[in-house]
């Protein structure tokens, strides 16, 4: 028998029993919907975070040095106070780490310290998170200010009370962002705000948005942080990345002997770290979402297992007149096979809807790569051929006589 | 047409093994018009499940068509059945949810003809029973008498060397019994052969020729020359 025949057979099954057919597709239309919509999220979430690192300069290098000295800034580094080695006694001067500035390779140095503090407008009080620089700190990450001017060096050199703002922390305590020349209370103390940071949006570790920006020799005193764990550099080009880091893996070994105190990230390395943590996030909703499905199938099946014994009578009547075992066991399994498919299909469309609509509300440009809809529909025919082989074969087992006695 | 000799078909009840036919010998001749009588419990729905290759017999030879139907595999009746045997039923078991003609083409769909040679067989077979005009309707939407008329419509439909026809009447009033009775009359007499299967000796007595069952056995059965080969 021609397969269009007893395809178009199955299609008028299905439309036959539209309400229950469409209940079967149900779970299956979800188990889609939630695979693509899911995976987009966790491939959207890789993209902003890949946006966001490379969008700090691809000629970023960050040091964190392991300190044992910890201030409320918390430590800088990896694992705080492990090991009891001499590595606390060194203690790194602001003058010699921006000796590495005369590197021919290395552009811009900034020690960074951070913390949270909280910050006071007027009657409006929040945490926020407070980050001491270096002037060279708005070249190495790329953001400048929109508004009034950045720190400067004088600021540094005399622990001027001044600070630059994150849009979002200004709109949240002044309720705008004209706030060039007003000033905010940070831990008690007293600042003038002089600039408004340029926007970035959210990355991976908070946004610089909601942040404050001190002079780096104020900020350690109001972290009563006294020892430098964290520098940011930048390289002249990204070409001499590799050059940069070496200078300035050999500046520290020098300064520590020890590897395992300090550690030097390139914005590739990071990336990666990055990517691998966002590719284990997709694969992990998608892995759930891939339940669904699964429990969507054996809803399939079974449905189907119900219309076999419906049909009994049906299965009789074509054995009777001439129906082979394969062409019933045809018959049922492209019936659940279009079923899973079409539900497949529906779960497609309307996981780009609900995608359409969740870029509104996460903020986040969703995109549903060809592989992952092709994924889905082939992963839901397979459902269909999987869950509904059982019942095909139940019912193209039933012999003529008892079926067609059945009543 | 059908040559059956020492055909036996034994059911399990429990511990107990009843033989439903105990040696049957029959010998039907093309062309011919047949009833098989006998009442319920005699054997003779388990006679007509073997003569229509619906089940295979546990002894005996049963040759069908000149083919002997012995050792066949499911598939191969089926085969059979499709292109040798036409089924009328008291039930009429039509399928429902298809229109009279999409019931008629059944079989054929099954014998992989293609759907204009389908199209063009299902409206000859439903003039032939009278229900042209009332091809596209469901079975729900037609009479006791026209079900039963587009079932042998169905029957005709793959030009069967057998109508096998299981209590055609049963299921219908005496008018539209008799109508159908007609119908298989002028079917006779068009030349094919059909064993009717009934209880009803008024039914019965409308045919040429009437083989009797009772408790698993023919009361008139054919001569060892005619069974034998």
């Amino acid at each position: 028998m021609q397969l269009m025949q007893t395809i178009s057979m199955a299609f008028k099954a299905i439309s036959g029993s539209k309400g229950r057919s469409f209940l079967t597709m149900l779970g299956v239309i979800i188990g889609v919907m939630s695979v693509i919509v899911l995976i987009a999220i966790g491939q959207g979430t890789t993209a902003s975070v890949t946006e966001s690192i490379s969008s700090m300069g691809t000629n970023l290098l960050t040091v964190n040095i392991q300190t044992r000295s910890v201030g409320r800034g918390g430590p800088g580094g990896w694992g705080g106070n492990s090991g009891g080695n001499a590595r606390g006694t060194v203690i790194l001067k602001l003058d010699e780490v921006l000796e590495l500035e005369n590197d021919e390779t290395i552009a811009y140095v900034s020690p960074t310290v951070s913390g949270s503090l909280t910050v006071k407008a007027g009657s409006t009080n929040t945490t926020a998170s407070v980050t001491g620089v270096l002037p060279a700190y708005a070249n190495i990450v790329n953001q400048g200010v929109q508004d009034g001017r950045y720190i400067i060096d004088a600021d540094v050199d005399n622990r001027s009370a001044v600070c630059v703002i994150g849009v979002d922390l200004a709109e949240d305590l002044f309720g705008n962002t004209n706030v060039v020349g007003n000033t905010v209370h940070i831990d008690g103390r007293k600042f003038r705000i002089v600039g408004v940071l340029e926007s970035k949006g959210t990355s991976m570790g908070g946004s610089s948005d909601d942040s404050l920006i001190l002079p780096f020799t104020l900020a350690q005193r109001m972290l009563e942080s006294t020892t430098i764990s964290s520098i940011y550099i930048s390289a002249v080009d990204s070409a001499s990345v590799d050059a940069a880091q070496e200078a300035v893996e050999s500046f520290l070994y020098k300064k520590y002997q020890n590897e395992s105190t300090y550690s030097v990230m390139n914005q590739t390395q990071m990336l990666e770290t990055a990517n691998e943590t966002a590719s284990t996030l997709s694969l992990m909703l998608g892995g759930i979402a891939g339940i669904s499905l699964l429990v969507g199938g054996i809803g399939i099946m079974n449905i189907m297992l119900v219309s076999v014994t419906e049909r009994t009578r049906e299965i009789g009547i074509r054995k009777a007149i001439g129906a082979k075992r394969s062409n019933i066991l045809l018959q049922f399994l492209i019936e659940s096979v279009v079923i899973s498919g079409m539900g497949g299909l529906l779960g497609l469309a309307g996981g780009m809807a609900l995608m359409h609509v969740l870029e509104d509300v996460l903020g986040m440009t969703l995109v549903m790569s060809l592989g992952v809809a092709e994924l889905a529909i082939g992963f839901s025919m397979a459902v269909g051929v999987i869950f509904g082989l059982y019942p095909a074969n139940k019912a193209s087992k039933l012999r003529p006589i008892e079926a067609l006695h059945y009543s | 047409m059908i040559r059956m000799h020492g055909i036996r078909k034994e059911y399990r009840m429990g511990e107990n093994v009843v033989a439903a036919l105990d040696g049957v010998d029959i010998h039907i001749k093309p062309h011919e018009f047949v009833s098989i009588i006998g009442p319920s419990g005699s054997g003779k729905s388990t006679l007509m499940n073997i003569i229509g290759c619906l089940d295979v017999a546990d002894e005996g030879v049963y040759l069908f068509d000149g083919q002997e139907i012995s050792d066949y595999t499911e598939d191969e009746l089926a085969s059979i059945r499709n292109h040798k045997i036409g089924f009328v039923f008291q039930q009429f078991n039509l399928l429902p949810k298809l229109t009279a003609r999409e019931n008629v083409e059944l079989p054929l769909i099954y014998q992989g003809m293609s759907a204009g040679k389908r199209r063009k067989r299902s409206e000859e077979v439903l003039g032939r029973v009278g229900l042209l005009e009332r091809m596209n309707h469901k079975p729900t939407e037609l009479s006791g008498g026209q079900q039963q008329r587009v079932a042998i419509a169905r029957a005709l439909a793959g030009s069967p060397s057998l109508i096998l026809a299981d209590e055609p009447t049963g299921n219908l009033d005496p008018m539209t019994g008799a109508e159908v009775m007609g119908l298989f009359h002028e079917l006779h007499e068009a030349g094919n052969t059909i064993v009717l299967i009934t209880h009803d000796a008024k039914i019965a007595a409308q045919t040429p020729r009437a083989i009797h069952i009772h408790d698993g056995r023919v009361l008139e059965p054919a001569t060892e020359s005619e069974v034998v080969i």
